[in-house]
């Protein structure tokens, strides 16, 4: 457990210095997603180091958000101010967004299907 | 002396796993969608310490610690990702093409609901990323010219949606496939999406986690053309 924490939180670290040095507009975990990911596949670093750590913190991961959403509570104001177009907003956006990817997915990978057959 | 342990992150670590524990018994045991764990622990905590007079900072000490886990938790994402790795190479091509579409769709209807509703083009621009990864999101809005804190509260109540009724909307529109399921999740609601997305399917929760980085660089990628947009009304 203590090796595969320090495995991912050394490959954030990492990442968060490729980010700054090369100034990209990616954050320092989802660059250390993409080494953890060579890694793996390289066989630099073994499966079941990170096992462990990353079920823990994946069966979870919704839990890690709730910090996140009480923080809104500090933006009350401006988000009162334009509740009525922020509402509207969100909600037809998200879901279009869901229609449209889910379809655009289910459409292509069904033709990838037939194409194999 | 109760006063001071307030301010102490004792407080706000043992607030959010106490309640997050209380919301997801009542999540199990009633099975409703809107009833998502996440969403009643955030509400009822913003209550308490509104109702306490707590200020959020006391409760930060405690949050920002399980806040930083986020970030360990991304790099994670990577494990499912390589156990998956032959199934998602296989279906590169739509999964490529469905989040370029989602990036496309969330850009234009977010930032064109505001304009239609009166809104301003900064209010536009503010919630233009709203679909994309909050640290990626306050990056794309700083850049733009978007009110940065605007911007991070947008992301985080589009990803309480998401995981809210993501599923049973897309279930409702025949996306059963956990692949399609699980890229509509984590393109449209980020991490939230893609939380909730790996309780229901490991490999649609592998594709959430991989949507995440896609979107967050397909959006990047695409701002200057908003923006060119933009200059054009």
């Amino acid at each position: 457990m203590v090796r595969g924490f320090a495995i991912l939180l050394g490959l954030q670290w990492i990442g968060e210095l490729i980010s700054q040095g090369l100034d990209l507009p990616l954050p320092g975990s989802v660059i250390g997603m993409v080494l953890l990911l060579a890694a793996l596949r390289l066989e630099w670093i073994q499966l079941e180091w990170v096992s462990d750590a990353a079920q823990l913190l994946l069966d979870n991961l919704s839990l890690l958000f709730v910090p996140a959403g009480v923080g809104v509570m500090v933006y009350f104001d401006l988000i009162a101010a334009h509740w009525l177009p922020l509402t509207l907003a969100l909600v037809i956006s998200t879901l279009a967004v869901l229609a449209v990817t889910g379809t655009v997915d289910r459409l292509l990978s069904h033709c990838g299907e037939r194409h194999g057959r | 002396m109760a006063a001071s342990l307030i301010e102490t992150p004792l407080f706000g670590v043992t607030l959010t796993l106490v309640i997050y524990l209380f919301a997801s018994i009542l999540y199990r045991r009633f099975q409703y969608a809107l009833l998502n764990p996440v969403i009643i622990a955030i509400v009822f905590i913003i209550a308490l310490l509104r109702q306490c007079d707590i200020p959020y900072q006391h409760y930060a000490h405690g949050g920002d610690l399980i806040l930083f886990l986020l970030g360990p938790a991304v790099v994670a994402l990577g494990v499912p990702l390589y156990q998956r790795r032959d199934q998602i190479i296989q279906r590169l091509v739509p999964i490529v093409t469905g989040i370029t579409a989602g990036a496309i769709t969330s850009i234009i209807t977010s930032s064109g609901l505001i304009l239609l509703l009166g809104g301003s083009k900064q209010l536009a621009l503010t919630l233009a990323p709203k679909s994309v990864t909050t640290p990626i999101a306050i990056g794309i809005a700083d850049k733009i010219g978007g009110i940065t804190p605007l911007t991070a509260a947008s992301v985080v109540i589009t990803g309480c949606l998401g995981a809210m009724i993501g599923p049973s909307f897309c279930r409702l529109l025949r996306i059963n496939h956990p692949a399609s399921m699980g890229l509509a999740m984590g393109t449209a609601a980020h991490g939230l999406g893609t939380g909730r997305m790996l309780e229901i399917d490991h490999l649609g929760g592998a594709i959430a986690g991989l949507a995440i980085g896609l979107n967050g660089i397909i959006t990047a990628l695409l701002m200057p053309l908003l923006i060119l947009l933009l200059d054009q009304i």
